[in-house]
């Protein structure tokens, strides 16, 4: 049984390597002598060391995962074979492509929404100029922190457990993940905004949230609503995948073309998936260039 | 609208009051109408299709293991050594993003250079362009999933995918890195009669080694994000074994690949970030 310490014995003739090339760099530095006596130091290259550190890495990399570049190339006409297929897409295909892709593009808006509503009083409270409690400030990063580590499709595949399959998964878990994202983006806007306003309403005898809504909200609303925007763009191409861990929407519909190997299917499916991807990101940097 | 306030507050010979100047504030409810129209509209065309249906009949248990599972993560394979345990497909989940990362780099240099419109002509760079467009259309998973017809369920799949799917975004990166290339050096190394490859050495390289090496990190970052997630298509790394726990409702051996999985993207979150902003501002 293979384990963590398990490695060929090329390591022992790499560290030797790395040993060499750690001394080689590590020597004095170069000292030149110049015409008129002057002396200039010249620091050696680092170079050596990385390029072993490189080496090391690589081969290291490919024994833990067995990767052989020959497979690649005796298998290779697999992969053009397959391309070449996605490439003549079957237009038949077409208006089955269209429901769940009405589907994904709703879960999107609808998760983008509903996440970039819940992040808003989460990114007041977590930016430390507006919120002095150091406490709520680092405990609510932290919760950002895990919830953004957290890979889109295992919190939807949670979702599709717990709430059935189906596009209320989808929603719930790209809601979670842009409320994450958005959150942590936000907070960093506030914290870089104006604070004299904001301090001249408190002086005047305005509460917090007064303040924050007269001196804070002008100053961080195009912010806000462009990180949303950016959000709502990588949304659509998230939520695309979404459905093969049964959350709705246009991967269903992918996973099974690839399960019947239908691959001019596939290409009409993506080539949809590409044209919507492709507008809705024109539209958004359109209306982004207008916001700022 | 502050156009027009400037030029009657320029037109008017004494300074304003308080309550003048606050009548003439800038108003604009009426782009904030329109806005919070579009909205509503979009949501209620979308909600009606996303309903509710109500939990599984084991959503709550199901809720219940994964919030157990996280507070009570087995320990044994968290820290154990063996091929299935935790530390042991963390590593082969950084080993497989290292290498789709290398792979991908390189593999984007010469896309990069050949879709930048400095270096080719118009139409060339365009249909590069194009290319680049579609490697990065496709989603990760789809690529993985056509490659395991080549390679096999795996990590070399996860290796393979990945540096297909980084090609995408590194070379738009490298292009803008590219396309950002100060000339007038090439054309002083000219004027000093160095051949091709010592203005390429001298001239190009030095330029662009910053930018390449940190749009590298960055792609290992999404890579290493990319690599958990490809195992749920059998292509390696932890993904695999945190799906079959999660499928088989093993909830604390769920806990521990949770665990395992936020401490890593923490952990290399934190050094790409320092290594790009030392990058970015000189040692």
């Amino acid at each position: 049984m293979a384990n963590i310490f398990t490695y060929n014995h090329l390591l022992i003739a790499e560290l030797v390597v790395l040993a060499v090339a750690l001394v080689l760099t590590l020597r004095k530095p170069e000292v030149i002598t110049t015409k008129s006596g002057n002396t200039v130091s010249r620091p050696r290259s680092p170079m050596g060391v990385i390029c072993t550190l490189l080496v090391l890495a690589i081969t290291w990399a490919l024994h833990m995962t067995g990767f052989q570049i020959s497979v690649i190339i005796q298998k290779g006409e697999k992969i053009v074979a397959i391309l070449e297929k996605l490439f003549r897409p079957k237009w038949e295909f077409f208006p089955k492509v269209i429901a769940p892709l009405v589907d994904t593009i709703k879960m999107s808006i609808l998760g983008t929404v509903i996440g970039c509503a819940a992040a808003l009083p989460i990114a007041v409270l977590a930016s430390s100029n507006i919120d002095h409690n150091k406490f709520v400030v680092s405990l609510l990063r932290v919760i950002l922190g895990l919830i953004r580590t957290l890979p889109t499709l295992i919190i939807a595949l949670v979702c599709a457990l717990i709430f059935s399959l189906g596009t209320f998964a989808g929603t719930v878990a790209i809601s979670i993940f842009t409320f994450g994202i958005v959150a942590k983006m936000l907070y960093e806007s506030i914290e870089t905004i104006d604070m004299g306003p904001f301090e001249a309403m408190e002086a005047l005898g305005a509460n917090k949230f007064q303040a924050f809504w007269s001196a804070g909200v002008p100053q961080i609303l195009p912010v806000y609503l462009s990180h949303c925007l950016y959000c709502f763009e990588m949304n659509v191409r998230a939520s695309a995948i979404l459905g093969y861990v049964g959350a709705g929407g246009l991967g269903i519909t992918i996973n099974e073309r690839i399960g019947w190997r239908d691959y001019n299917g596939l290409g009409m499916v993506l080539l949809t998936l590409l044209v919507v991807v492709v507008s809705i990101e024109f539209l958004s940097e359109f209306l982004r260039k207008k916001l700022s | 609208m502050k156009k027009k306030n400037g030029s009657v507050l320029e037109t008017l010979d004494h300074k304003l009051t308080v309550a003048e100047a606050y009548a003439l504030r800038p108003r604009k409810w009426v782009l904030y109408t329109v806005i919070v129209l579009i909205l509503a509209t979009l949501v209620g065309w979308s909600g009606s299709d996303v309903h509710f249906s109500g939990l599984t009949s084991t959503g709550s248990s199901v809720a219940r293991g994964v919030v157990s599972g996280i507070f009570h993560p087995d320990t044994s394979l968290m820290f154990g050594t063996g091929e299935t345990d935790v530390p042991y497909l963390l590593l082969q989940t950084i080993a497989i993003a290292i290498l789709g990362t290398l792979f991908g780099s390189i593999l984007a240099v010469p896309f990069a250079f050949l879709a930048s419109t400095n270096i080719m002509p118009r139409p060339i760079a365009y249909l590069f362009r194009v290319v680049i467009l579609l490697i990065r259309t496709i989603p990760s998973l789809v690529w993985a999933l056509m490659w395991i017809r080549v390679t096999g369920p795996g990590a070399a799949c996860g290796v393979i995918t990945q540096s297909v799917c980084s090609i995408g975004m590194i070379s738009k990166m490298y292009i803008t890195a590219i396309e950002d290339l100060d000339t007038k050096i090439l054309e002083s190394l000219d004027a000093m009669g160095c051949t091709p490859f010592q203005k390429i050495r001298y001239g190009v390289i030095p330029q662009l080694t910053a930018s390449f090496i940190s749009t590298t990190i960055y792609r290992f970052d999404i890579n290493l994000k990319d690599a958990t997630t490809l195992g749920i298509v059998a292509a390696g790394g932890i993904g695999s074994s945190l799906m079959q726990c999660l499928n088989s409702r093993r909830w604390a051996m769920v806990g521990s690949f949770v665990w395992g999985l936020m401490l890593l993207v923490v952990v290399i979150e934190f050094f790409s970030t320092k290594i790009r902003t030392r990058l970015a501002h000189g040692e």
